[in-house]
């Protein structure tokens, strides 16, 4: 094989990748719902008046961040079935992903509801609040801004991570470089391709979320 | 003494609004509140100093349930504040009880605390729709009204980030009395104020003194204000009283060496 | 799960030496690139700039699994052809390098301006200056967020076990494919990964980050 770029072959294939990187945006999409739903569970779990609790948390968030997301990606897909839970390889990977980077945005929120000055609970408690009301209306609004950097570092992040999925047969990009490439015997154009799009989507999304967070804090009036 | 040697509620006959009995505050050894015994009537207007770390504004954020109280009973109206009855004798208060009590105490703070994210008018509202149940429209003509007292009615749909401080103050005002409390408290409500500013504020609880029937406890360093409108002048020193008296003895014929001490210390500064 | 450790206890170990080896390789390269690329990226002269940005952005926006397979499948058409061991620490190395670049700038920025002009006032060249003055203050300043991205490359390496290294995850993987022992298997690897990030790397770069305010006079 040596160096020649076919522009027929981009063609050929162009269709089979953007139906895959779509695959690839709903899968990081679902992911990050998942992530931002627990990981803010998660956040608030640590804030309870049960130390017990706090400390579990804590310690099995710092060890799933702490560890290989393509290895939980394995052991969800091939642990889970042997419980009783069968999972398609779609399914346990949107729950590996899931739960990953509900560790990793669990420490976000944390950080930003930390951010709220304290005379603003205390204003909160004047007013016989409830703490479902403080978190809610009060404390969260104030977090969420602070958060959204973080919060978008790692949507990309997610995206970026989705190949993992392929090796547990999930079609996203990555899969279906590797079956074109096997199929075909070329593989310079779709790891190239791949690595575009890859481009082409996570830059402009890295620029919305530093305008996310701007319009985010001129709208709250801070 | 024992919890259980506390009365279950005071007697009708002998019921202050504030009753502090033999209440203490500490953080790990340092002793913050020393066997306090105190009274306030209903619609008196108490107004602490003393200098810092004396437990003056301890008193107020106990009374908010800001703080946790160490030793003794709080009864707010003859009722302990962070206590309940169980089985007969007074335990630690629940969440239910603390926020039945908590809904006669409103507070201002010294760095106002108003919410950056809503309007003047929005901070007002919060409180009355979200904890007291009222409908928008009833929480609106309320914080309008005293939006308007307190002079902010123009500004009702700010952010506070557009006012100045003094304005701020003056509207976490508006949004504490939105609750109807029966007793407000003042945590050095002018202390974060530029000079020409402090007017405004002073002027706004003067008028709240004259013309409402509250029970008012005031943190403060403003000597002359505090003069003009209390009933009865307290000094904090090392977590206890030093004195109290009506403003007119307290200023012009302190008993204790202390106070005398502070009152020139004070005069000094000015 | 005893038996499990004794029979395959020493495959596992062997895995976790390779993962060592890939790990040292592939931080020693991070060091380089983040160093060339964050000074680069301040350099006075805009092609320097351009290629350290450029560098800095492709790793950065593109996904490590797909950088590992383009260097090592795609590579070799261009002539440049790689073994998996190399392929495998080198696309870490040029991966977390691209965001340690990014620490790089950022803690020379954040070296207080008097220190600039104080270096300056002395006269001292500014390859002296760097390395005398302002790199040393840096070098604080950058050991917790390298701390955080030597985790990330540890859990980076375990994308190699899938151009065929045969390092933990690889081992892991081979464990479960004959013996369907998944819950052993995956489960003995993630302790592993954790235990060396949590008890080797944090600690190490805890003890290197005090003696080096130590050395600045800090601690």
């Amino acid at each position: 094989m040596t160096f020649d770029w076919k522009w027929d072959f981009v063609w050929e294939i162009a269709p089979r990748l953007a139906a895959a990187t779509l695959n690839t945006l709903l899968a990081a999409g679902s992911g990050y719902a998942i992530a931002l739903v627990l990981g803010l569970a998660l956040a608030l779990g640590q804030r309870t008046r049960w130390p017990a609790l706090t400390f579990i948390l804590r310690e099995t968030l710092e060890f799933i961040r702490s560890t290989p997301l393509v290895l939980q990606i394995f052991f969800i897909f091939y642990v889970g079935p042997q419980v009783g839970i069968t999972l398609s390889p779609w399914v346990a990977g949107m729950m590996a992903i899931g739960l990953h980077y509900s560790a990793y945005l669990a420490e976000v929120y944390r950080a930003g509801i930390v951010a709220v000055p304290k005379g603003q609970w205390e204003a909160c408690r004047a007013l016989n609040m409830t703490t479902r009301d403080t978190y809610a209306r009060i404390v969260l609004p104030q977090a969420v801004p602070q958060a959204i950097p973080g919060m978008g570092n790692y949507l990309v992040g997610i995206f970026k991570d989705t190949p993992m999925l392929s090796v547990i047969g999930v079609t996203e990009l990555m899969q279906t470089a590797n079956a074109i490439g096997s199929e075909t015997y070329r593989f310079l154009e779709p790891y190239t391709l791949v690595g575009v799009i890859f481009l082409a989507l996570s830059l402009p999304t890295a620029g919305l979320v530093r305008l996310l967070e701007r319009v985010l804090r001129r709208k709250l009036g801070m | 003494m024992e919890l259980s040697a506390y009365p279950l509620e005071l007697p009708p006959d002998d019921r202050p609004m504030v009753r502090f009995m033999n209440v203490t505050k500490s953080y790990g050894s340092l002793v913050v509140l020393d066997d306090l015994n105190l009274d306030i009537q209903r619609g008196e207007m108490v107004s602490v100093i003393g200098p810092s770390g004396s437990g003056k504004t301890t008193v107020l954020r106990m009374l908010m349930t800001l703080e946790s109280i160490n030793g003794g009973v709080i009864y707010i109206d003859g009722k302990p504040l962070t206590h309940m009855e169980r089985k007969g004798v007074l335990v630690p208060a629940d969440e239910a009880h603390l926020r039945r009590m908590r809904a006669s105490i409103g507070m201002c703070f010294q760095h106002f605390n108003l919410f950056p994210h809503m309007t003047a008018l929005q901070n007002c509202m919060e409180g009355p729709v979200q904890v007291l149940g009222l409908s928008k429209a009833e929480a609106r003509d309320r914080s309008e009204e005293l939006l308007k007292m307190v002079g902010m009615i123009d500004k009702k749909d700010q952010h506070p980030s557009r006012l100045s401080g003094g304005q701020q103050q003056r509207v976490a005002i508006a949004r504490a009395l939105a609750m109807r409390p029966r007793i407000m408290l003042f945590d050095e409500v002018t202390s974060a104020l530029d000079p020409e500013v402090i007017g405004e504020v002073t002027e706004v609880i003067r008028r709240l003194v004259a013309e409402h029937d509250l029970t008012m406890l005031m943190v403060t360093h403003q000597m002359g204000f505090a003069r003009d409108i209390s009933d009865r002048i307290c000094l904090f020193y090392k977590g206890k009283i030093e004195e109290q008296a009506a403003p007119e003895q307290f200023f012009t014929n302190p008993q204790r060496e202390r106070t005398q001490q502070f009152l020139r210390a004070v005069k000094d500064a000015d | 799960m005893w038996d499990f450790l004794q029979t395959y206890g020493g495959r596992l170990a062997e895995g976790t030496l390779v993962t060592a080896a890939q790990f040292a390789l592939a931080t020693a390269v991070a060091l380089v690139a983040a160093l060339a690329a964050g000074l680069g990226r301040l350099s006075a002269h805009w092609p320097v700039r351009a290629a350290a940005t450029t560098y800095v952005e492709i790793f950065r926006g593109t996904s490590l699994l797909v950088q590992l397979y383009w260097i090592f499948y795609v590579l070799p058409l261009f002539g440049i052809s790689l073994p998996k061991l190399t392929a495998g620490f080198l696309s870490v190395g040029l991966n977390v390098g691209a965001y340690g670049a990014e620490i790089v700038r950022g803690s020379i920025l954040s070296v207080q301006r008097g220190q600039w002009e104080a270096a300056y006032a002395l006269s001292m060249s500014p390859w002296k200056r760097m390395r005398r003055i302002i790199l040393p203050q840096a070098l604080v300043l950058m050991l917790p967020p390298w701390g955080n991205l030597l985790i990330e490359l540890l859990k980076g390496t375990a994308l190699v076990a899938l151009i065929g290294v045969a390092d933990l995850m690889f081992v892991a993987k081979q464990i479960n494919g004959s013996t369907f022992l998944s819950a052993e298997a995956f489960g003995t690897a993630l302790v592993i990964y954790y235990l060396l990030a949590r008890v080797l790397i944090t600690p190490a770069m805890r003890r290197l980050e005090r003696s080096m305010a130590r050395r600045l006079g800090r601690a």
